[in-house]
């Protein structure tokens, strides 16, 4: 019989609780960043309007000014005018915000790895065999995916807070109402099918997560182009977030890319679970409301890949598709695992 | 593609309350429970097949209508990209600068040979079509990712053939589940299974292609946690295959199912089964074992029923229907529940009846009474040696308890290929979406001077004279066809590769209009 390591678990809520804070003081930071630079605001246009020499293009998303391609001097803004650069000093300040936000984003990454790893040890098995464990999982995914991101295109650091607000929510929404205290696994989780399914599972719907955000600042984005020709006309929050927003083409690109990506692990995912439950179920598929659900997201998002290649429903339409996606699988894990019962109901919340 | 879309809408918004009614293959207590409750709405969602929508017919026609489309759409693509397989590369459009990506520099290369050298820059992953203009000009078609179709195609053939596996498997499986009590055994066939759910085509009689019998359940351990939480579930047994096979042994866990040749043998549940001697009103003295049903799944408290026939329209029969309480705890309102599945000194619960238990000769449940014609004549709550006395001299003694398992024996004689078919379709989803559809355009020019603007007649030559002996001019566009990957920094990088496969050009001679050394 497992026996839990007490202590151990108790040092693995403490690190999750440090990380939540790491994380929250990081999105400060990327708020002052995205308060204080001027990125977007110019970067909008960039891939629109500047000749494709450039290489600045459609997916170097956000790309602006002196992120190293050389352009001095003022901006093109979408009417043709030239901007004044603004003050250095602000500029810098902003700089410095946005790196201490990437380092404090590192620093909660490797504590919240390290609370992981620290409850899989305290419980000897992998740590995502309940809801709690399964949204950390979730978490710590969609910030490396921030990360690895980030490494690959450095520009896109000012739009941090906006991948930092979730990833709050959902670590403090596992912290709270989806705690449940570290215990072995009951015998019908207990099957090498729980790392490969349910990490398969968590991969795909943090990168997907992200894909559902980069989608909601593409259709702030539209708007936010829509309201700004309209003379006379305030712009109101959220609208006006798309003010430092990258081009609308870029954010749906990314998006699409995301999605590209997760898609077959997700895919993956559902196959590996109907292997698993034909070993603990007796069939690959019963329609139980978990798999009904998987099914629903699945169809939608492949509704999403066809939609992004069918002229008609380019853009918008996609995008909430995209959304309505991400809909079907939250729906899929508070609703099924907390409201509906059937066999995949291992919340842990009893 | 527009109809797809409408179909894939419709396929998830009909599975939707799939998933939020209670389904009759499912549940279906809970099903009748439901229609109870909810009186003619219920009916009208009965009538619409709501309570069995993955077996209704309005799910049937989408899914069939989406597989009609997929055929449809699959048949001509597979014609268009096997044509596109053989097809060259298409020719260098007039402006390669009006591209989405391009880039142009010089080489001190003759056209021939720099169209050599970016041969072999752009290496065997590109397929290169070289052809000749009017006035020395050499283009380079290339184009690359023609497996992204490919695995678009496998995606979708892999999907059909599951569809159809699917299909064919439900035809010809069958499922059966029984519960044994420890010590008792069955073999695999109809009459021995409580449910028994067979495809259209499953052999109703001869079922498997090798009968086998669990000869016994020998002994089935639970293990929980000190908090009461389940740790191990174990039932122990011995089968044997065919008719006259050797017994052999076997530990069934949850997850590990036996797996034999075309069947496979689950442990899915597990129970109680208490045993108790009863004093009939005749005198004649039962001891009799039921498997009693969990009511509560986490704490186990599980009811059930004992049915002791005497002579027939004597009213001398005993019934009796009960509780049993794993680990008993007495709740304010002084009844008695359970408070873990755990077997800690169990109380069986009994309401005791007199009269006739089978009044109208109909099968009926063993899991509960039918007490039309049965009047209780005592109740209470027995502990494990325990004796409960009834006026009339009848007695029931609460003997003890046995373990009960459920088995489900699966068979599907599809569901190997299907495994195949799924891995198709992973496959061929990672080719469609991560493989990057791109092609590549190279106009080598020669003679013509770099300085001057990029025109309407960039590219081209200058009219009449051509001075073989002045740099080449190389210019470059690109297409992404597809989305996936960041095209703008792949051209950037081919550039400069190409770039780097020129000859340098001497800025002394730029613009002279000499001859290289």
């Amino acid at each position: 019989m497992t026996v839990v390591d007490s202590g151990l678990a108790h040092l693995s809520d403490g690190l999750f609780t440090t990380a939540i804070a790491t994380y929250a003081l990081a999105m400060a930071s990327y708020t002052a960043e995205y308060a204080f630079g001027r990125r977007g605001r110019v970067a909008v246009t960039s891939a629109v309007e500047e000749p494709a020499r450039v290489l600045v293009g459609a997916s170097g998303p956000v790309a602006d000014h002196d992120d190293g391609f050389g352009r001095p001097g003022g901006y093109m803004t979408p009417g043709g005018q030239k901007r004044e650069p603004e003050p250095a000093g602000q500029r810098s300040s902003a700089n410095r915000f946005g790196r201490f936000a990437v380092a404090l984003t590192g620093l909660g990454a490797l504590i919240h790895t390290a609370s992981l790893a620290i409850r899989g040890i305290a419980v000897d098995r992998v740590p995502w065999g309940n809801m709690y464990e399964f949204s950390a999982l979730v978490g710590l995914i969609a910030v490396l995916a921030f990360l690895g991101a980030l490494a690959r295109a450095p520009q896109i650091r000012y739009l941090g807070v906006f991948v930092m607000l979730p990833v709050i929510l959902v670590m403090f929404l596992a912290g709270t109402v989806l705690y449940a205290k570290a215990e072995p696994l009951v015998p019908a989780l207990q099957s090498y099918w729980l790392a490969i399914h349910v990490s398969a599972a968590a991969s795909a719907e943090g990168i997907l997560m992200t894909s559902a955000v980069i989608t909601m600042l593409f259709l702030i984005r539209q708007r936010y182009d829509v309201q700004s020709k309209e003379p006379g006309r305030r712009i109101k929050f959220p609208v006006s977030l798309g003010a430092r927003l990258p081009a609308p083409a870029t954010l749906d690109k990314v998006a699409y890319r995301t999605v590209a990506f997760a898609f077959p692990i997700y895919t993956f995912g559902v196959i590996a679970g109907a292997i698993w439950a034909e070993a603990a179920w007796g069939r690959y598929w019963g329609w139980d409301p978990k798999e009904t659900w998987a099914f629903i997201a699945w169809v939608v998002y492949a509704a999403y890949l066809h939609a992004r290649a069918t002229a008609g429903w380019k853009g918008r339409a996609a995008a909430w598709i995209n959304l309505l996606g991400f809909g079907a699988m939250t729906f899929n894990f508070f609703v099924v695992n907390i409201v509906i019962s059937g066999l995949h109901s291992y919340a842990g919340l009893n | 593609m527009r109809t797809a879309l409408v179909l894939l809408f419709l396929l998830a918004l009909a599975a939707v309350p799939g998933s939020l009614l209670p389904q009759r293959p499912l549940n279906p207590t809970k099903t009748d429970n439901y229609l109870a409750t909810h009186g003619s709405w219920g009916r009208f969602l009965d009538h619409l097949g709501m309570f069995d929508v993955f077996g209704s017919a309005w799910f049937a026609a989408i899914y069939l209508l989406l597989f009609v489309s997929l055929v449809g759409c699959l048949v001509p693509r597979i014609r268009v990209h096997a044509r596109a397989m053989m097809a060259k590369p298409l020719r260098a459009p007039k402006n390669l600068d009006r591209l989405p990506e391009s880039g142009r520099f010089e080489s001190g290369d003759s056209p021939s040979a720099y169209a050599d050298a970016a041969r072999g820059v752009l290496g065997r992953r590109w397929r290169v079509m070289r052809r000749e203009e009017p006035g020395g000009v050499i283009t380079l078609s290339a184009e690359k990712g023609y497996s992204r179709e490919t695995g678009n195609l496998i995606f979708h053939i892999g999907l059909l053939t599951a569809l159809i596996l699917i299909a064919v498997g439900r035809l010809y499986s069958y499922q059966g589940s029984v519960i044994v009590q420890q010590g008792q055994g069955f073999c695999n066939t109809v009459t021995s299974y409580d449910s028994w759910r067979p495809g259209r085509l499953a052999a109703e009689g001869k079922i498997g292609p090798a009968p086998f019998c669990m000869d016994s359940l020998n002994r089935f351990s639970a293990d929980y946690l000190d908090d009461g939480a389940p740790s191990k579930f174990a039932a122990d047994i011995t089968y044997s295959l065919g008719l006259d096979g050797a017994p052999r042994h076997h530990v069934l866990t949850v997850n590990h199912p036996l797996r034999l040749e075309g069947d496979r043998l689950y442990l899915i549940g597990h129970g109680f089964a208490p045993q108790i001697t009863v004093h009939m009103p005749d005198g004649s003295v039962r001891r009799d074992q039921a498997s009693f049903i969990p009511s509560d799944p986490t704490t186990l408290l599980s009811e059930g029923a004992f049915a002791e026939q005497s002579k027939p329209d004597a009213n001398q029969d005993i019934g009796i229907e009960g509780f049993f309480a794993p680990t008993p705890r007495v709740t304010a309102s002084g009844v008695i529940t359970s408070a873990a599945p755990r077997v800690s000194d169990p109380v069986l619960g009994i309401f005791v009846y007199q009269g006739t238990v089978n009044p109208n000769g109909q099968p009926q449940s063993v899991y509960s009474l039918n007490k039309a014609k049965l009047h209780r004549i005592g109740t209470g709550n027995l502990a494990i040696g325990q004796t409960l006395r009834m006026a009339n001299g009848v007695t029931v003694r609460f003997d003890g308890w046995v373990p009960w398992v459920s088995m489900q024996v699966s068979h599907d004689p599809t569901q190997g290929y299907l495994l195949i078919a799924a891995v198709a379709m992973v496959a061929g989803l990672i080719g469609s979406l991560g493989i990057r559809r791109r092609r590549l355009w190279l106009r080598l020019t020669p003679g013509a001077v770099l300085a001057e603007a990029p025109g309407p007649t960039a590219g081209a030559p200058p009219a009449g004279v051509i001075d073989f002996d002045s740099p080449t001019v190389v210019s470059v566009g690109g297409l992404a066809r597809s989305d996936s990957g960041n095209f703008t920094t792949e051209f950037a990088a081919l550039l400069e590769r190409l770039r780097d496969a020129a000859t340098v050009v001497e800025p002394g001679l730029l613009g002279a209009g000499a001859g290289k050394e």
